[in-house]
């Protein structure tokens, strides 16, 4: 009995007789069972494998497989698109209305997100260097930013959209609030990152502020500096798209969501969200490749 | 590493003084406090430079000269300001929380009373916490199954962090509407956005615990001949509560902002992201104001309350730091 529990046919048999089973219960679900149970198969040789190829090809082939099984379930028990799209239907929509997601992109995120973000992480980078010289403010600033950081800032949005206007103003302002307090909280932290005997050193070279600044503290802060920028991106992202479910222009991707799912165009929904998706992976990555240029002598990026 | 300090807040606001004794409680309170005074005064400044302009509108309509003080006076005490005062905000918090009745009498009916904002935090935190279970005990789940299987930790966790670059609250209304297309109504659509989101805090932090132990103690484990499942209980998942606690205080506040923005596409009636739609239709901005108060207050007590079960656990555990 031991020896066929660690025999490796232990895997397949299973398999096999889930995937008859499935058959025999329902030709679609046989067949979606032994599609995900043969893409795990090389799932698992391929990651048990130890080749190098393994860290690029099993992520992407477990996405490709959810992709795959999510197209099958939907042709093969038809369900409604009003529900849910198949993936096809979705690329389709998103080749053919690059015009209107491009508008919406444009206004959203960059309108939007980014003229937000840019400022509101200025912003708290400024006054992160202004705190920096009092202890007294440190130590009153940061318990309340980082209470805040906590808080649900989305809720401003209604507010901010009342003052600014239905324009992406309004929207960067909502960015600019939700980015600052994060960001604040990591630069500060940052600043206290060089070490004692550093400073000393520093200080025994006659270096002013300034040069210990630029020559020692912020190099040393950078790597918190990133980490700030980069749990930024997806909460501009967020500030942008959830501002626009209060008003907005009719152009914008909060603005295509909430208007397409009230006409159960869901095949535009998800080209939204594809968009959406894509521009929070790249900025983050386009954060993460700045900071690795930048920040290459730290331990996390050797 | 927001959360260190965050922990690190509570500890100097609620119990650090004490121990510390009054010269400590003095150092660490009063320049919150002074921080707090200034926003304070910084918020009546902003209101009085903001309404200003309707009162003299009104004013000069009238026909009426005003003093400079008349002018401030009645900028503080508008019905309907660009920025309400922080009196009235909690004069408004005062009013709809004790002063109203959490359930009425309707038609014979015993209801939940739409103007009372504890009736709304309900409709709100019930979802919030109800998602934060799902989301907190699935993500665990997914987390042991990661540190044992190397095919799904090699498949699952490019994905999740991924995942995590990817604005996840735009798709909020399309769920909700979806499952009220299928006829799934009330508290799960909500609870389900609220599991989502803080389904991946807690995978990606109990990851790292589970991980944890060091070679030392797996090690010793190995010499005591124990099985996967002993050392999942004896030794990698008492290791990992430190991280889970730090995972469960972002999960617990990306539920509640789940709850909140799940509130928003369908134009539900109750609940504190109702409240915020609903004000802002017809620019009842105090309203707007103390439901983000509400909201506010509903997270720190969330966020407290999880720090408190996190140093009890962690004292009995011996882990205090």
């Amino acid at each position: 009995m031991t020896a066929f529990w660690r025999s490796p046919w232990l895997g397949p048999s299973v398999a096999l007789l889930v995937v008859l089973a499935g058959f025999a219960a329902d030709q679609g679900l046989g067949l979606i069972l032994a599609v995900w149970l043969a893409a795990w198969g090389i799932n698992i040789w391929l990651s048990n494998s130890g080749r190098t190829i393994g860290g690029f090809a099993v992520p992407i082939l477990f996405g490709a497989t959810l992709l795959v099984l999510w197209e099958l379930a939907v042709r093969l028990y038809e369900v409604s698109p009003v529900i849910l799209p198949a993936p096809s239907a979705i690329w389709a929509r998103l080749i053919t209305s690059t015009d209107t997601l491009w508008a919406d992109f444009v206004q959203t995120i960059v309108k939007g997100a980014m003229s937000g973000y840019v400022t509101g992480c200025a912003a708290a980078f400024a006054v992160a260097l202004a705190v920096d010289r009092s202890p007294f403010l440190q130590r009153g600033l940061l318990p309340v930013g980082n209470f805040i950081a906590a808080l649900p800032i989305v809720g401003t949005a209604p507010i901010l959209v009342m003052w600014y206007g239905f324009g992406w103003q309004s929207k960067a302002a909502v960015v600019v609030v939700m980015v600052f307090f994060p960001m604040l909280v990591n630069t500060v932290q940052g600043l206290k990152a060089s070490e004692v005997m550093q400073r000393d050193l520093m200080r025994t070279y006659a270096a002013s502020y300034w040069q210990t600044l630029f020559k020692l503290r912020l190099p040393a802060a950078l790597p918190f500096i990133f980490n700030g920028l980069k749990i930024c991106t997806t909460l501009a992202l967020i500030g942008a798209i959830v501002a626009e479910f209060f008003g907005s222009p009719t152009v914008g991707m909060g603005f295509r969501i909430k208007i397409e799912v009230g006409r159960l165009a869901m095949d535009m929904v998800w080209s939204s969200i594809v968009v959406a998706a894509l521009a929070g992976t790249g900025l983050y990555g386009l954060m993460a490749l700045l900071e690795r240029k930048l920040t290459f002598w730290h331990p996390s990026q050797r | 590493m927001t959360d260190m300090s965050r922990t690190g807040v509570m500890r100097a606001g609620l119990g650090g003084g004490l121990t510390r004794g009054m010269a400590g409680t003095v150092h660490h309170v009063m320049p919150i406090l002074a921080v707090l005074g200034v926003i304070v005064a910084l918020w009546y400044a902003a209101s009085v430079g903001m309404n200003r302009a309707w009162t003299l509108d009104q004013a000069e309509r009238a026909g009426e000269e005003l003093s400079a003080g008349e002018v401030i006076a009645d900028a503080m005490n508008q019905e309907r300001p660009v920025l309400p005062t922080p009196h009235q905000v909690f004069a408004e918090l005062w009013e709809t929380t004790a002063g109203e009745p959490v359930m009425r009498e309707r038609r014979g009916e015993l209801r939940g009373n739409p103007r009372s904002l504890f009736f709304h935090a309900y409709q709100t935190l019930a979802p919030t916490l109800l998602g934060f279970l799902f989301g907190t005990t699935l993500g665990i789940l997914l987390a042991i199954g990661i540190v044992h299987n190397r095919a799904m930790d090699m498949s699952v966790m490019p994905w999740a962090i991924a995942s995590q670059t990817i604005p996840i609250l735009a798709i909020a209304p399309m769920v909700i509407v979806v499952l009220n297309s299928i006829g799934i109504e009330g508290l799960l659509p909500k609870s389900l956005i609220s599991a989502y989101l803080s389904f991946f805090p807690v995978v990606v932090g109990m990851v790292k615990g589970l991980r944890s132990p060091g070679a030392m103690d797996m090690d010793l484990l190995k010499t005591y001949s124990a099985g996967t499942l002993a050392t999942l209980l004896k030794l990698r998942l008492p290791a990992s509560v430190p991280y889970l606690f730090t995972s469960l205080k972002v999960a617990i506040a990306a539920a509640l902002v789940g709850a909140i923005v799940a509130e928003l596409p369908t134009g539900a009636r109750f609940g504190l992201g109702a409240r915020l739609l609903t004000g802002s239709y017809y620019g009842q901005t105090i309203q707007i104001w103390s439901a983000l108060f509400m909201a506010a207050i509903c997270a720190a007590a969330l966020v407290a309350l999880i720090g408190l079960a996190e140093r009890v656990t962690l004292k009995r555990m011996g882990l205090a730091r």
